[in-house]
C-alpha cells in the first residue's frame, strides 16, 4: 500500500472503550483486574479539523489517541479514519502521522535518514524520496541540519524533526501527543505558531491534539473535546467552551471559572440571599444550579449584579491582581487589572459582574476540576474554605491521590 | 569521588593492589613466566626459552585453535541468533510467561555443565540425532552452554527499549520485520555486540561440556591445554594457554571496537 498523497480524512470514534489489563498500571482496579481507560467515547473529527482533547492526566485523552494511532485495542466501539474501518487493523497500515512528546527520533539514523524512513517503509518510489524529504524539513525549517544525528539537536529542533517526518508521508491525519510538554515555556509558544502556520499550509490534515494545558488547546483547536475519568465530558469550540460550558468540569478546567451555587428563580437566581439577575434561564424555576463566572469578568464595585464580602486573599500577577473575597462563605475570584494600592486581608469590598457573563448550568453535571492543570496555584487550594468549588474539589484531590480513573 | 582524602586514597589503592596482584594478576603472570621457560624449581623459573611457543602454533596446537575459533564463532552466533529471538518474544509475552522462558534459559546456567554435556551425548548418541562423533555435538553443547548469556544480555535491553520508537516506526507505515530490521536490532545492536563478546569467551574456555564429548578430530583449544598439562608437559600447556588467553582478548577487543561505533547516545 503505498499512499502518495491521502485523502483529507476525519477520525471518527464510535462508542470506544479501552480497558487495560493487570499490567497497565496506574488506575484502580476493577473486580477482575483491569480498569476502564476510556470509556464508550464518541467524537467526530472533521477532516481538515483541528481536534484537542484537553484533560487532566489520566483522564483518558492519551489512550483515545492512542486507539486512532492502532497501539491500543478496543474492547468495544470502533475507530474510523476517513470512511475506513481501522479498529482491527495494525498500525502500520492506518496511514497516519504521529509525534509524541519525547519526539521518538530514531538515535542511530541522521536526520535526513529520520525523516526518509516512513517514505521508504511506504515503498515510495526511490527518485522521489531526496525531495519529498527536502520537502518536509524545509517546511519545518530543519533543511540546514539534515546531515545531523538528533542527539546533535537542542529540543526544539527535535521536535521540529519528528513532525517533519510524520508529515513527510503526508498523512491524512495527524496525531500530536503532549507535542510541547518537553520544551520551555518560551519555546512551547513559538511552537504553537509553527503548529499555526503548518496546519494553515496544509488544510486537508485533520489533527488530534492531546495536551493537559488549556492555552494550548484554546490557542490551536478548531474544537475541543473536554475529557475526565475516562469519558467525554464536553466538545466544542473553544469559545463555546469558554463563553458557555456545558459542565462544571468543563468550567472550571478550561478557565478555572467561580462556580456558586443558587437556586433558580423565575427571570433571575438567587446565591447567598442575593438576587442576581442572569441573560438566560434555562432551568426549571425552584430547581438548585451553578452559576458560573469568569475571574476577569468580576470586577470591584457595584454594578449590575453586586456581591459583598471580605477580602481572604490577594495575589499580585504582574499585569492583574488575583482577588479571593468571601461571600457568605463562598470563595469568589476576581481577576482585576493591576491595583494601586493592594487591598488589605478582612476589608470589605462589593464585586460586580454583567448578567450576559454569567452562565447558568444545572446542578451535578460532575466534579470541577482541580490542581495545577488547571492553572490554579496551591496556595489557592490551600486557602480554600467551603465553597462549592472547595468540597467538591477536595473530593477530586482525595480521589485523585488514589490514582482513580474508574468510569 | 567516594573517598576524599589523600590518605584514604593512597589506602585504598593499596588495598586494591594487594586483592587485586594476588588474585588476578599473579596467576596470569604465571602462567606467561612459564611458557617462557624450562625449568621451575626455585622461586622464580629459569632456562628462558622460545620453543613451547613454537609447538603452540603449529600442528595439533595450531589446529586446536582454529577448532577452539570455528566452535567458539558458530556457537556464539547461533546463540546470539536463539537468544535474540527468544528475548524479543519473551518481551511480548505477559508477565508470567516471561518468568517461565527466563527460567527456562537459565537452566544451562544453573545446571553443571558436566551435566549439560552428558546430557547432550546421551540425546545425541542415537539415530535419528545421531551427533555423536561429530564437531557439531560440541558446538550445540556451546551453543547451548552461552545462549544462557545471550539471552539474558539481550532480554535486559529489550525490556529497556523505549516502546516509542517501535511505535513510531510502525506509525510512519513499517512493517514489523522492517520495524525489527531498521529500527530495534540497530537500537539493540552495542547489547548484541557484548552478548557476543560475552558468548565468545566463554565458549573459548569451555572445558568441562567439552570434555565429555569432544570427537578426536574436533579437540578444542582448552582439551590441549588439559591434556598436556596432564601428560607432564606443564610449560608447552604453559604457552597454548597464553596463545589461547591472546586469542580471545584480540577477538573480544575488535568486538568492543564495534560497540563503541554502534553506541549512539
Amino acid at each position: 500500500m503505498s499512499r502518495q498523497s491521502a485523502p483529507s480524512s476525519g477520525i471518527r470514534f464510535e462508542r470506544v472503550s479501552v480497558a487495560y489489563g493487570k499490567r497497565g498500571g496506574l488506575g484502580a482496579r476493577g473486580a477482575n483486574g483491569t480498569y476502564t481507560a476510556l470509556d464508550s467515547f464518541d467524537l467526530t473529527v472533521e477532516p481538515g479539523e483541528v481536534m484537542a482533547l484537553l484533560g487532566p492526566s489520566g483522564s483518558g485523552k492519551t489512550t483515545a489517541l492512542r486507539a486512532v494511532a492502532g497501539f491500543v485495542q478496543p474492547v468495544s466501539g470502533r475507530v474510523l479514519i476517513g470512511d475506513r474501518d481501522v479498529t482491527a487493523l495494525p498500525p502500520h497500515r492506518r496511514g497516519i502521522g504521529m509525534v509524541v512528546q519525547q519526539y521518538a527520533l530514531f538515535p542511530h539514523m541522521r536526520v535526513e535518514q529520520n525523516v526518509a524512513f516512513g517514505l521508504k517503509a511506504q515503498r515510495v518510489p526511490r527518485g522521489e524520496i531526496a525531495g519529498r524529504v527536502a520537502e518536509a524539513l524545509e517546511m519545518t525549517g530543519m533543511a540546514a541540519y539534515a546531515r545531523r544525528y538528533p542527539r546533535e539537536l537542542s529540543g526544539g529542533q527535535q521536535q521540529r524533526v519528528a513532525i517533519a517526518r510524520a508529515l513527510a508521508i503526508r498523512p491524512g491525519v495527524l496525531l500530536l501527543d503532549e507535542p510541547l510538554s518537553a520544551l520551555d515555556a518560551q519555546l512551547r509558544s513559538g511552537m504553537l505558531a509553527e503548529l499555526a502556520r503548518l496546519h494553515r499550509e496544509l488544510p486537508d490534515v485533520s489533527i488530534l491534539y492531546v495536551t493537559h494545558d488549556q492555552v494550548e488547546a484554546l490557542t490551536l483547536a478548531d474544537r475541543i473535546a473536554v475529557l475526565d475519568k475516562a469519558r467525554l465530558q464536553d466538545c466544542g469550540t473553544p469559545q463555546d467552551l469558554y463563553r458557555r460550558p456545558r459542565t462544571e468540569f468543563t468550567a472550571s478546567f478550561v478557565g478555572n471559572a467561580n462556580l456558586l451555587p443558587v437556586s433558580v428563580g423565575t427571570g433571575g437566581v438567587r446565591f447567598a440571599g442575593t438576587e442576581l439577575a442572569v441573560a438566560t434561564v434555562d432551568v426549571m424555576p425552584g430547581a438548585d444550579a451553578i452559576l458560573c463566572v469568569r475571574p476577569h469578568l468580576v470586577g470591584l464595585g457595584e454594578g449590575e449584579n453586586t456581591l459583598r464580602g471580605t477580602i481572604a486573599e490577594v495575589q499580585w500577577r504582574g499585569s492583574t491582581h488575583r482577588l479571593f473575597v468571601d461571600v457568605a462563605g463562598h470563595r469568589v475570584k476576581a481577576d482585576v487589572r493591576e491595583l494601586r494600592e493592594t487591598p488589605a486581608l478582612g476589608a470589605a469590598v462589593a464585586l460586580h459582574f454583567a448578567a450576559h457573563d454569567a452562565v447558568l448550568l444545572p446542578a451535578g453535571t460532575g466534579q470541577a476540576a482541580t490542581g495545577p492543570v488547571a492553572g490554579e496555584t496551591d496556595a489557592e487550594a490551600a486557602a480554600s474554605t467551603p465553597s462549592v468549588t472547595a468540597v467538591v474539589g477536595a473530593i477530586s484531590v482525595a480521589k485523585g491521590a488514589g490514582g482513580d480513573i474508574d468510569g | 569521588m567516594l573517598v576524599h582524602s589523600r590518605t584514604g586514597r593512597w589506602a585504598t589503592w593499596i588495598v586494591f593492589f594487594a586483592l587485586f596482584l594476588p588474585l588476578f594478576a599473579l596467576p596470569l603472570l604465571v602462567i606467561v613466566a612459564a611458557s617462557f621457560s624450562t625449568h621451575w624449581s626455585g622461586a622464580f623459573p629459569s632456562g628462558p626459552t622460545t620453543e613451547h611457543y613454537g609447538a603452540a602454533v603449529r600442528g595439533e596446537s595450531l589446529e586446536a585453535l582454529t577448532t577452539s575459533l570455528i566452535t567458539a564463532l558458530t556457537a556464539s552466533v547461533l546463540a546470539l541468533a536463539v537468544g535474540t529471538w527468544a528475548a524479543l518474544a519473551a518481551a511480548a509475552l505477559r508477565r508470567r510467561g516471561k518468568r517461565v522462558v527466563d527460567a527456562l534459559f537459565m537452566l544451562p546456567v544453573a545446571v553443571p555443565s558436566v551435566v549439560v554435556g552428558l546430557a547432550v551425548l546421551v540425546a545425541f548418541s542415537k539415530p535419528p540425532m545421531l551427533l555423536n562423533g561429530t564437531r557439531w555435538i560440541v558446538i550445540l553443547a556451546h551453543g547451548v552452554l552461552v545462549t544462557a548469556f545471550a539471552y539474558q544480555s539481550v532480554s535486559a535491553a529489550v525490556t529497556r527499549l523505549d516502546p516509542a520508537y517501535e511505535q513510531a516506526a510502525a506509525s510512519l507505515g513499517a512493517r514489523p520485520w522492517l520495524v525489527l530490521w531498521r529500527v530495534k536490532l540497530p537500537l539493540l545492536l552495542p547489547s548484541l555486540n557484548a552478548a557476543a563478546g560475552l558468548c565468545f569467551a566463554l565458549s573459548m574456555g569451555e572445558l568441562s561440556a567439552t570434555m565429555m564429548l569432544y570427537p578426536p578430530d574436533w579437540m578444542p583449544l582448552p582439551v590441549r591445554i588439559f591434556t598436556a598439562t596432564d601428560r607432564g608437559s606443564l610449560f608447552t600447556g604453559s604457552a597454548v594457554a597464553v596463545v589461547l588467553m591472546g586469542t580471545t582478548l584480540l577477538v573480544l577487543l575488535a568486538v568492543s571496537r564495534i560497540r563503541t561505533r554502534a553506541s549512539y547516545r
